[in-house]
């Protein structure tokens, strides 16, 4: 009949356009972390050096092998690894907040941070320097802490074989407020770890390495990729359950796919850079205010919406106040509160 | 065409039973009235029939099957509903309101193509919400989103619909158009339709059968005047003998008094049509 596709597909063509404008916004703020730094590099030689390793393009590298030692084995890993990152916090953030339809959740929502936390903390504070598959103690405390606590909220909040959403919205809290003040209390007694515990929590990408990122890029694209996958059945939990059911889903499968995907992709964020804070519940909305809340399009524009503002954060992190580093947690509220405030006095309407 | 059967099913929340012994059908092309007063259990009854709780005892059949046996997305292809003052996500347009109802059509990974995208449009023109379609739902009045709750299901495209209230925000204009439409649609494809209604009169005008709950259990059912008759309107509402006849089709009639908290007293006796 043709006369539904008036009144639909304006709003998908800006959406559309959304997606199509950020990968190229994406693939320019890479190029541009990437050469800027304390080595120089013109934006053209960043390029070429880039494509050069890109699979059938350009074979004629511009520079010499030193800058393509700095671009290719140390910048390169940390920029990927703060897109992989901002893209994981980002997705993670929609999907909690879609799934508690509360404005107000984030990745950290139930215990993740907070276990994470933990689990770094007694990693710095353990007298073992163990290494082992290319990474240390930490991140796999950290990895392993985040997994547990939230399986403790979890199973703390579920009323037979249903999760009702509020309570497990307050056991995450009550846990995480637990779990807090035990890292607390460490960090205090921890003596001359306190700084790097402090630096960790607040986050970094200052020792960002290709080993990293082949660790964390699987679990972030697989989790992505489920989530992604979800995208409409979690517009229809917009409604209540009760809708959601009668439309056909099956409302506790979703709660419990779409909980492991987003918490395993937080957690494996966290576990390397710390619990960055911000880009996960503040990327979405920005999102939300600019192309609407379906999440068929509300999911991929925050991995790539998430993916640049964590580039570009780090980018700030590492260069403001160079050679020293900025932990990273203060760069993303310092310069994304005020941004995302312009956003919400702009355009008043109803975002969520 | 499929047909919903309750056998000898008691329904209830945690620890308190709601319903006991329901044994009632809605056949294909019959539309049904659900009556009573308020907390009667109207509501728990369309939940158990879409599977949101489970019977305590007895079965439930859709179409010959055990309810809890049908996956839910093949289920609400079979049964569609239409809740009483539900929550809507403020942000979505009315259009995507109704082009959710194509959910239980698609699997994980297909998307709305032009098919879909046309059924929720038409939907739309055959409850007169197009000119809603733009609109985001936060803005929309009741009686709005009544309509477009109706046009969703019609996108569903299912072969039984329950109603919860479905006339309940609508002024009377287009509480006679909303159930025009469904009971032509009931007519015409053959549907089982199911509606919790509260008001007596429009139950009586549109169901074929009425079923009339109270305390827990079915207290008569049948046809509108088997069942709107004044002993039974006394029993379950306390009041008696409000009971007319339409002086248009000769349907029962309740009619109301103010000034002493009970409905309307006769002083004459209801002539004709008595059946």
């Amino acid at each position: 009949m043709g006369i539904a596709a008036p009144i639909h597909l304006p709003q998908w063509r800006g959406r559309i356009y959304g997606v199509i404008g950020l990968i190229f916004l994406l693939a320019l703020v890479v190029v541009l972390a990437v050469s800027v730094g304390s080595v120089k590099v013109p934006f053209l030689t960043t390029s070429s050096i880039l494509l050069s390793r890109v699979p059938l393009m350009g074979t004629n590298p511009g520079g010499s092998g030193a800058l393509e030692t700095i671009i290719l084995d140390i910048r390169l890993p940390r920029v990927i690894l703060a897109g992989v990152v901002g893209a994981a916090l980002a997705t993670a953030g929609a999907t909690y907040q879609g799934l508690f339809r509360n404005p107000l959740a984030d990745p950290y929502l139930i215990g993740v941070a907070q276990g994470a936390a933990l689990g770094a903390v007694i990693g710095f504070l353990l007298p073992t320097t163990w290494q082992g598959a290319g990474f240390g103690l930490i991140p796999l405390l950290a990895f392993a802490g985040a997994l547990f606590s939230t399986a403790v909220v979890y199973n703390l909040a579920r009323v037979g074989k249903t999760l009702p959403m509020t309570t497990l919205i307050l056991a995450g809290v009550a846990l995480g407020a637990l779990l807090g003040s035990i890292v607390s209390y460490l960090i205090i007694s921890s003596g001359e770890q306190m700084h790097g515990i402090i630096f960790w929590l607040m986050g970094s990408f200052s020792l960002s390495q290709w080993s990293e990122v082949r660790i964390v890029l699987p679990y972030v694209l697989v989790g992505a990729a489920v989530i992604l996958l979800y995208a409409r059945p979690l517009n229809i939990m917009q409604l209540d359950e009760e809708q959601a059911q009668q439309l056909g889903i099956d409302v506790e499968r979703l709660k419990l796919i779409l909980l492991a995907a987003a918490t395993l992709i937080t957690a494996a964020a966290v576990s390397f850079v710390g619990t960055i804070g911000f880009v996960g519940i503040i990327t979405p909305h920005a999102v939300r205010l600019i192309w609407g809340a379906d999440h068929r399009f509300l999911l991929p524009l925050s991995v790539l919406s998430g993916a640049i503002f964590l580039i570009l954060a780090d980018l700030l992190a590492r260069t403001v106040l160079a050679p020293t580093e900025i932990p990273i947690g203060v760069i993303t509220a310092l310069c994304g509160a005020p941004f995302f405030l312009y956003l919400l006095r702009r355009r008043k309407k109803v975002i969520f | 065409m499929i047909e919903i059967e309750v056998h000898n099913v008691s329904l209830g929340y945690g620890r308190q039973t709601v319903l006991e012994g329901l044994t009632f059908r809605v056949r294909p092309g019959e539309m049904v009235g659900l009556i009573g007063p308020n907390g009667c259990g109207k509501s728990t009854i369309i939940r158990a029939l879409s599977r949101v709780i489970p019977p305590r005892s007895g079965e439930i059949l859709i179409d010959g099957r055990e309810i809890t046996k049908i996956p839910r997305r093949e289920l609400a292809r079979l049964v569609g509903v239409v809740p009483q003052m539900p929550i809507l996500p403020s942000a979505f347009t009315a259009f995507e309101v109704v082009l959710m109802g194509r959910n239980p059509h698609l699997g994980l990974f297909q998307y709305e193509g032009p098919r879909e995208l046309d059924i929720a449009w038409r939907a739309m023109e055959r409850t007169g919400t197009q000119s809603l379609a733009k609109r985001r739902v936060g803005e929309l009045s009741g009686g709005e989103i009544q309509c477009l709750l109706i046009a969703r299901v019609l996108a569903q495209e299912t072969k039984a619909i329950l109603l919860d209230e479905p006339t309940a925000n609508l002024d009377i204009g287009r509480q006679v158009e909303v159930l025009d439409l469904i009971r032509n649609l009931c007519f015409q494809s053959n549907l089982a339709v199911l509606a919790a209604l509260h008001d007596l009169n429009l139950a009586s005008q549109y169901c074929q059968r009425l079923i009339l709950i109270n305390n827990g259990r079915i207290h008569a059912e049948g046809t509108p005047w088997e069942v709107i008759t004044p002993r039974n309107i006394e029993e379950v509402y306390g009041a008696g003998g409000c009971v007319y006849t339409h002086p248009v089709n000769g349907l029962p009639t309740v009619l109301l008094n103010a000034g002493d908290g009970k409905m309307a007293k006769t002083d004459r006796v209801p002539e004709g049509n008595n059946r």
